[in-house]
C-alpha cells in the first residue's frame, strides 16, 4: 500500500521507520496490552451521578469511570474470587456486574424494585441480593446473573418483610434478617436448585443490619427496637438465637439517630468487638468471649461506621449527620481517642488498604477522595471523586461476609 | 449555571409563602440535604428504602402539617428522628413544600 508521502527514492524506508515508531508507541500506551494484577485496585460508588470510579491504592490514582449505573444511593459491592469483577448492588434494584480491568458493564438486571445490599457465595458462584420490594432475597447466577432461587420473605400469611444484613456464611449459605418480621433466615445452597430455609423467629425488635465475625461463625444483627443485639451462633443453630447487650443503653436519654449505623465492617480486635451504640454517642466495647460490655467510649456524634484497622490496633469512627464532617481514631490497647480529623463535608466510608498502612475516606459534599497514613495520621493524597460514598477494595473477595 | 439558576427559580416559585424567608443558597443546601440525608433511609430518589417513599404520589394522601409534624417531631416507634433541633420553622416549611412538588429533581 503506497500513501504517497514520498516519491524520493529511499522514502519507503523512512516511512516504515516513522511507522514502527507509530506503532511502539501505540502498543506501549495501549491498555489491552498492559498486563496487571488487580490486588491493588478497588472501586468508589460515586452516588449521585450512578457511575462507578477504578481506583489503586498502590499509588492512589484513579484509573476508569464507569456510567450507567443507575441510582447508586447505598450502594454496596462484592467482587468475585479471582477479584477481576465487581457486582454492585443499587437502590434501584439494578445488579450489575463490572469488569474493572477493562472498565467496562460486563452485564446489568432490574432484579427488583428496590434493593440494599448483596452477598457472594463462599465458592463464588452465587451472588445474592437483598431486596426492599418485593422483601425476600433473590440469588443468581455470579457468571450469567441469571435466576437461580426467588426467597420471598413472608414472615405471615400475606405479610413480607424487608431484608437487611445480608451476608454469606461457610457451607455455601447466606444468612439475613427481617426488618419487620423480626426473624433471621439461614439459606443453604449447598444444592442451587434446592435452597434449603431455617428461620428463627421473634429475634428482637426490627433488626436493622448484620454482620458476621471474619471466621463466620457467629452471625449478629443489630436492633433498632431495642437496646440489644441478636447472636446467632452458625456452630450451633439449633441453640437458636440470643440476645446480647441487654439494656446497653437504659441509663442513658436515647439521642435522635439521622443515619442508621452500619453493622458491616464491624470492628473486631483480639478478643473485643468495637460497635457502634443506637442513639448514643458512643463505641461500645464488647468482649466476644462473654458477649458482655466492657466500655462505652464518648465520642463525637452517632457513630456510622466503627472500622478496625486490619491489625487491630486502631479503630476508626465516621458519624451522622450533623457531625457527619469528623473522623476519630481510637487507639484499641488505651481505648483512647488519639485523633479527630476534620476531612470536610458528609464523611460517608472509610475503607483501609489490605494490610492497614493507608486508609481512603469518601467526602460527599466537597466531592473527594482524602487518603491518610493511618500511622502518622496525615493525610496524603486528594482524589477528585462526584459525591463519593462506599469505597470498595478487591481484598474483600477473600473475606468472610464481605 | 444556567441549570443551576433555572432550578433554583423553580425552588423560589413552588415554595410557599412562609418559606419565603430561606435564602436561595440555604434552599440549595435544603436541596442536598433531603436528596443526600434524608436519602439515606428514603433513598436519594426519595423512592423509599428502610423508610417510606417521599414521592409525590407516594405523600399524595399527606398534608402539608402532617409533612410538617412528622419531620419536627419525627415519628415515635420507627427510626424517624425529630429534626427541629437542626432546621428553622421556614426551613421545614420549605422541605414539606419542596416534597409535594419537588419540580425538577437533578
Amino acid at each position: 500500500m503506497d500513501c504517497g508521502l514520498s516519491e524520493k527514492p529511499g522514502g519507503n524506508t523512512v516511512r516504515q521507520f516513522f511507522l514502527l515508531i507509530m506503532l511502539t508507541v501505540l502498543i506501549g500506551t495501549a491498555p489491552a496490552a498492559e498486563l496487571r494484577g488487580t490486588g491493588d485496585l478497588g472501586v468508589v460508588v460515586q452516588r449521585a451521578s450512578g457511575q462507578l470510579l477504578v481506583v489503586e491504592h498502590s499509588n492512589n490514582t484513579r484509573l476508569a469511570e464507569i456510567d450507567g449505573l443507575g441510582d447508586l444511593s447505598h450502594a454496596s459491592v462484592v467482587f468475585s474470587r479471582d477479584q477481576r469483577f465487581a457486582y454492585v448492588f443499587g437502590r434501584d434494584g439494578g445488579l450489575t456486574k463490572v469488569d474493572i480491568l477493562t472498565g467496562s458493564i460486563v452485564k446489568r438486571v432490574m432484579q427488583s424494585g428496590n434493593s440494599i445490599g448483596g452477598a457472594i457465595s463462599q465458592d463464588g458462584k452465587l451472588v445474592a441480593v437483598s431486596n426492599y420490594e418485593p422483601g425476600g432475597v433473590r440469588i443468581f447466577d455470579a457468571d450469567t446473573l441469571d435466576l437461580v432461587a426467588d426467597i420471598s420473605a413472608e414472615y405471615a400469611p400475606g405479610k413480607v418483610s424487608k431484608t437487611v444484613g445480608l451476608v454469606d456464611a461457610p457451607g455455601n449459605r447466606f444468612v439475613f434478617s427481617l426488618y419487620e418480621g423480626d426473624q433471621i433466615w439461614i439459606v443453604d445452597m449447598t444444592d442451587p436448585q434446592r435452597p434449603d430455609i431455617k428461620r428463627f423467629e421473634d429475634i428482637g425488635k426490627a433488626p436493622y443490619d448484620a454482620l458476621i465475625t471474619p471466621d463466620g461463625r457467629y452471625y449478629i444483627a443489630g436492633l433498632f427496637g431495642e437496646d440489644s443485639l441478636a447472636l446467632l451462633d452458625l456452630w450451633h443453630p439449633e441453640q437458636g438465637v440470643r440476645k446480647i447487650l441487654k439494656g446497653y443503653a437504659k441509663h442513658d436519654e436515647k439521642l435522635p439517630v439521622y443515619k442508621m449505623p452500619h453493622l458491616e465492617g464491624w470492628a473486631m480486635a483480639g478478643d473485643e468487638a468495637f460497635l457502634p451504640a443506637v442513639g448514643q454517642h458512643k463505641v461500645l466495647v464488647m468482649n466476644t468471649k462473654t458477649w458482655q460490655q466492657e466500655a462505652g467510649i464518648e465520642v463525637h456524634g452517632q457513630p456510622v461506621f466503627v472500622m478496625a484497622r486490619p491489625d487491630g490496633r486502631q479503630v476508626w469512627v465516621n458519624f451522622a449527620f450533623p457531625d457527619n464532617d469528623r473522623v476519630q481514631v481510637i487507639d484499641v490497647a488505651s481505648r483512647k481517642i488519639i485523633k479527630t480529623l476534620k476531612p470536610g463535608k458528609a464523611v460517608l466510608h472509610m475503607e483501609f488498604t489490605p494490610r492497614g498502612e493507608h486508609v481512603w475516606l469518601s467526602v460527599r459534599d466537597d466531592n473527594r477522595i482524602e487518603v491518610y497514613d493511618t500511622q502518622s495520621l496525615n493525610k496524603l493524597a486528594e482524589l477528585p471523586a462526584s459525591k463519593p460514598s462506599g469505597i470498595f477494595f478487591t481484598d474483600r473477595a477473600h473475606k468472610i461476609g464481605l | 449555571m444556567p441549570k443551576a439558576l433555572l432550578y433554583l427559580t423553580l425552588c423560589a416559585l413552588t415554595a410557599s409563602a412562609s418559606a419565603e424567608a430561606v435564602t436561595a443558597q440555604r434552599q440549595s443546601e435544603l436541596h442536598n440535604l433531603v436528596h443526600q440525608d434524608c436519602g439515606s433511609c428514603h433513598g436519594m430518589r426519595l423512592t423509599g428504602g428502610l423508610g417510606p417513599a417521599l414521592t409525590p404520589q407516594a405523600l399524595a394522601g399527606k398534608n402539608h402539617e402532617f409533612l410538617f409534624i412528622t419531620i419536627s417531631e419525627g415519628r415515635a416507634g420507627t427510626p424517624m428522628p425529630p429534626w427541629k433541633m437542626l432546621l428553622t420553622k421556614p426551613e421545614i416549611e420549605w422541605i414539606a413544600d419542596y416534597l409535594k412538588s419537588p419540580g425538577e429533581t437533578p
